[in-house]
């Protein structure tokens, strides 16, 4: 079974409500570490050698977050500036996350639809994941598309609910997954278009619609 | 001498006796003490004589329940309650007083059945409120209607007293006008005698509001425990015989008094010093009634008896449900309402007295209702289980439907020490929207936060009745900012005995401090200087020169240190010898300086390297 180390980055996480809904449907899995980053590092404190620790401890590190301005909220930032060192994380010795899995589950506040060329938000959602993406990439990781629930702001708690049996079923369906190299594959760095949000549904949770 | 003191006893050790007894039948404590009553009265072991007496003294005790009572009410809240006040507890009064009457007119003057009517109306202050407490329903929907029915009760004896001369049938026999006064009024022209009253009543609100706070302050400052003590009894009972002179209830003298005092520093103080003599004077007052019983005229008179307690019962009881049907009270409520209120009161027995010297009412009446006004308070108990037995419930449970509201009401926090580092941090919390209560000890120090605007209360969070006072019982929190640190283990170790839902939160003195707070499992602790100094360190950084940034992460990474490396010390500390933690201090200290150092001279900390190297791939 895959263990999966969960992230999650959320300054306001007590007046969430799609991160939570996220949340609670995957917190306490068997075989998944949940770390609440802003309650755990409150002042930006990061104690490295222990994140360095958990992350040798799991095969897929998966970062929880709103997006914020396209990109992470500013703690997910520190914990990576400080927590990928040279030497450690990448570099000609920094080979510790090397064949490990990497992968977002992202909420946004617009519909999914406004995530395209020519809308409202430009380009295609997983275009602005480039930086986690190239990441991963330098430190060895297989990059997985992620999971998004999109136009949040807009949704139902109900919705929002369903959203987070989707999410469980996925991370149930990635512990599970034994061929995950051969799906990452699929998802290497190309210049062809950018992969879809939710790809993975299809892949892995197969005969259900992405909702 | 010797007399007082063996009744005394007497009267204590029936309580010891029998009140665990009740207790632990699951009874109230006031059935508790009237059953003591009867076993020691005239008609049981016969070890008590005059009964009458020990019951007029200790009718002090009501007055000092009404005083405690104004002293928890605001009066803001009191606004907010008047119509249930008014509406409930005129209806309730006047609706059973006219029942009554017309009732009583077919058998007795209708001037003697509305006397009669008007005085069985009064419900029992003392027994049912003191079973609400025990009960813990006071906060319930039906509880707060039984509290403003019971308390429009008290303020219609006023115009009853005036009533009740008007029905008289022959001429006052003289004597006392009511209680015994030090000087009568009641021979000056009525011009005087209301002049007098809103006198009487005005010099409550200006001494409460003006006078009691100075001489507080001066009494707390002497810092001997039983003057202040004894101040607080010479404001009821000095309280008590003012009302008595103009012909007002002592009880809504003192009633009055505690609102005046309720937004005082001192208030906790005051109702903490008052509390143990109201429940032991209202303690023997229940004895005494039980011990009133008399058991020879009633087995004479069984019949009328019986029939005069069934009829008080039925009609209250019908008006009361009817009230509660009226004001929507819920089901249930209705039927605590009726329970609850049902018998008639202590007043009673006051009025019947009053009536007896005025002419209105005579023995050949009065003796008999008597009987059956005690027999309906014997009874009043009772109700209380009958009520819970019927619908199956204690009314509890809906005031855990009501918990959230009693929680917004009581502060979920309690502050104690509003000194150096007690300022500020009741300063935070008031800025966050969190209202602690907050109690100090230093009389001085309270003043002055008062004249700043802070809501600060003087006394000893270490004492149980005050800390209980401060409503320990609800909060959440208890946030120890004393110096002493033998007094806050003291407190810590109290409160955690007998509210272990509090969690606590210490501030310590020192790093010894620190160490006492930890050997006490205390584990939210924090150093008063220490934050401070480390920020006076950085601002150090900073004047030599360092970049901001820098100076703020070196003094963070010191912090966490410094916080992680206290349990090893700690331990190091308590369980190996003074060589062997000098060994790991100087060990700690030195790894502290490494790391420091290293961020600092290179800035390339542990947890820097990242920045420095990143230069070069990328």
């Amino acid at each position: 079974m895959n263990k999966i180390l969960l992230l999650l980055a959320h300054p306001a996480f007590g007046r969430s409500v799609a991160n939570a809904a996220l949340y609670s449907a995957v917190e306490g899995m068997e075989g998944v570490t949940c770390r609440d980053l802003y309650d755990l590092s409150p002042d930006f404190f990061i104690d490295v050698e222990k994140e360095q620790e958990l992350l040798l401890a799991h095969d897929i590190i998966l970062q929880q977050y709103p997006l914020f301005w396209y990109s992470t909220p500013s703690l997910l930032k520190e914990w990576t500036d400080l927590v990928f060192e040279h030497g450690w994380a990448y570099g000609s010795d920094g080979e510790s996350l090397r064949g490990k899995y990497f992968m977002q589950a992202i909420t946004t506040g617009s519909e999914a639809e406004t995530y395209a060329w020519g809308e409202r938000s430009s380009m295609p959602l997983v275009s602005y994941l480039a930086p986690q993406r190239a990441t991963a990439r330098l430190c060895g990781m297989h990059w997985l598309p992620p999971f998004v629930a999109a136009g949040v702001h807009f949704e139902s708690r109900a919705v929002l609910a369903r959203e987070g049996q989707r999410y469980r079923r996925l991370l149930e369906a990635l512990q599970q997954c034994s061929q995950l190299e051969e799906l990452a594959e699929k998802y290497r760095i190309t210049d062809g278009p950018v992969p879809e949000a939710n790809a993975l549904d299809r892949d892995l949770l197969k005969g259900e619609s992405n909702g | 001498m010797d007399n007082f003191l063996l009744q005394l006893l007497l009267f204590c050790t029936a309580a010891i006796v029998a009140v665990p007894l009740a207790r632990k039948f699951g009874l109230s404590s006031v059935l508790g003490y009237l059953l003591a009553g009867i076993v020691i009265g005239p008609f049981g072991l016969s070890l008590i004589g005059d009964v009458e007496s020990v019951m007029h003294f200790t009718e002090f005790g009501v007055v000092m329940m009404l005083f405690l009572i104004g002293l928890e009410l605001k009066p803001s809240l009191l606004w907010r309650m008047r119509t249930p006040i008014l509406g409930m507890g005129g209806v309730q009064v006047v609706g059973t007083a006219l029942v009554i009457c017309l009732i009583g007119s077919f058998f007795v003057p209708w001037q003697t059945s509305l006397a009669l009517g008007l005085i069985v109306s009064l419900s029992s202050t003392a027994i049912v409120l003191q079973t609400m407490r025990e009960k813990g329903t006071m906060e319930t929907t039906a509880g707060r209607a039984v509290f403003s029915i019971l308390l429009f009760q008290d303020l219609a004896v006023i115009p009853i007293l005036t009533i009740l001369p008007l029905l008289a049938l022959s001429p006052a026999q003289g004597g006392s006008g009511g209680e015994a006064a030090l000087l009568d009024i009641s021979t000056l022209p009525t011009l005087w005698r209301v002049a007098a009253t809103l006198g009487a009543i005005g010099s409550i609100f200006v001494g409460g509001k003006y006078l009691a706070r100075p001489i507080f302050r001066i009494i707390a400052a002497t810092r001997v425990r039983e003057i202040f003590i004894a101040v607080a009894l010479a404001i009821v009972v000095g309280i008590s015989l003012l009302m008595t002179v103009v012909g007002l209830s002592p009880a809504l003298g003192a009633f009055l008094a505690g609102l005046v005092l309720a937004d005082s520093e001192y208030r906790y103080e005051l109702e903490s010093d008052i509390d143990p003599f109201k429940g032991l004077l209202l303690g023997v007052f229940f004895i005494s009634i039980g011990a009133s019983l008399d058991f020879f005229f009633i087995s004479h008179h069984l019949l009328l008896i019986a029939a005069l307690v069934i009829s008080l019962l039925l009609i209250k009881g019908l008006i009361l449900y009817g009230i509660g049907f009226l004001f929507r009270t819920p089901g249930e409520g209705r039927c605590y309402l009726a329970a609850a209120l049902v018998q008639a009161g202590e007043f009673a027995f006051v009025l019947f007295e009053f009536s007896r010297s005025n002419g209105v009412l005579t023995d050949n009446i009065i003796t008999p209702c008597v009987s059956a006004v005690t027999i309906s308070m014997f009874l009043a108990p009772l109700f209380f289980i009958l009520q819970e037995r019927l619908t199956g419930r204690s009314g509890n449970e809906e005031q855990q439907r009501e918990a959230d509201s009693i929680k917004k009401k009581g502060a979920r926090v309690i502050l104690s020490g509003f000194g150096r580092v007690g300022a500020d941090v009741g300063r935070f919390l008031l800025s966050t929207g969190i209202h602690p209560v907050i109690v100090d000890s230093d009389s001085g120090n309270v003043a002055t936060l008062r004249r700043f605007g802070f809501e600060v209360y003087y006394g000893d969070v270490g004492r149980l009745e005050l800390l209980e006072a401060a409503g320990a019982a609800e909060a959440e929190l208890l946030v120890v900012t004393d110096r002493d640190t033998e007094k806050a283990q003291a407190l810590i170790t109290l409160a955690r005995e007998h509210f272990p839902q509090l969690k606590i939160v210490a501030s310590a003195s020192d790093r010894s401090a620190t160490y006492d707070l930890m050997d006490i499992g205390v584990s939210a602790i924090r150093r008063e200087t220490f934050g401070g100094a480390v920020e006076l360190g950085r601002e150090v950084l900073v004047c030599l020169g360092f970049r901001r940034y820098e100076a703020y992460r070196l003094a963070r990474l010191f912090r966490h240190q410094a916080e992680a490396f206290l349990p090893k010390l700690y331990h190091a500390h308590r369980r190996q010898s003074a060589a062997e933690y000098q060994l790991l201090y100087r060990r700690h200290t030195s790894r502290m300086a490494a790391l420091l150092q290293a961020e600092g001279e290179n800035n390339v900390g542990l947890s820097e390297k990242a920045w420095l190297a990143s230069r070069g791939e990328d």
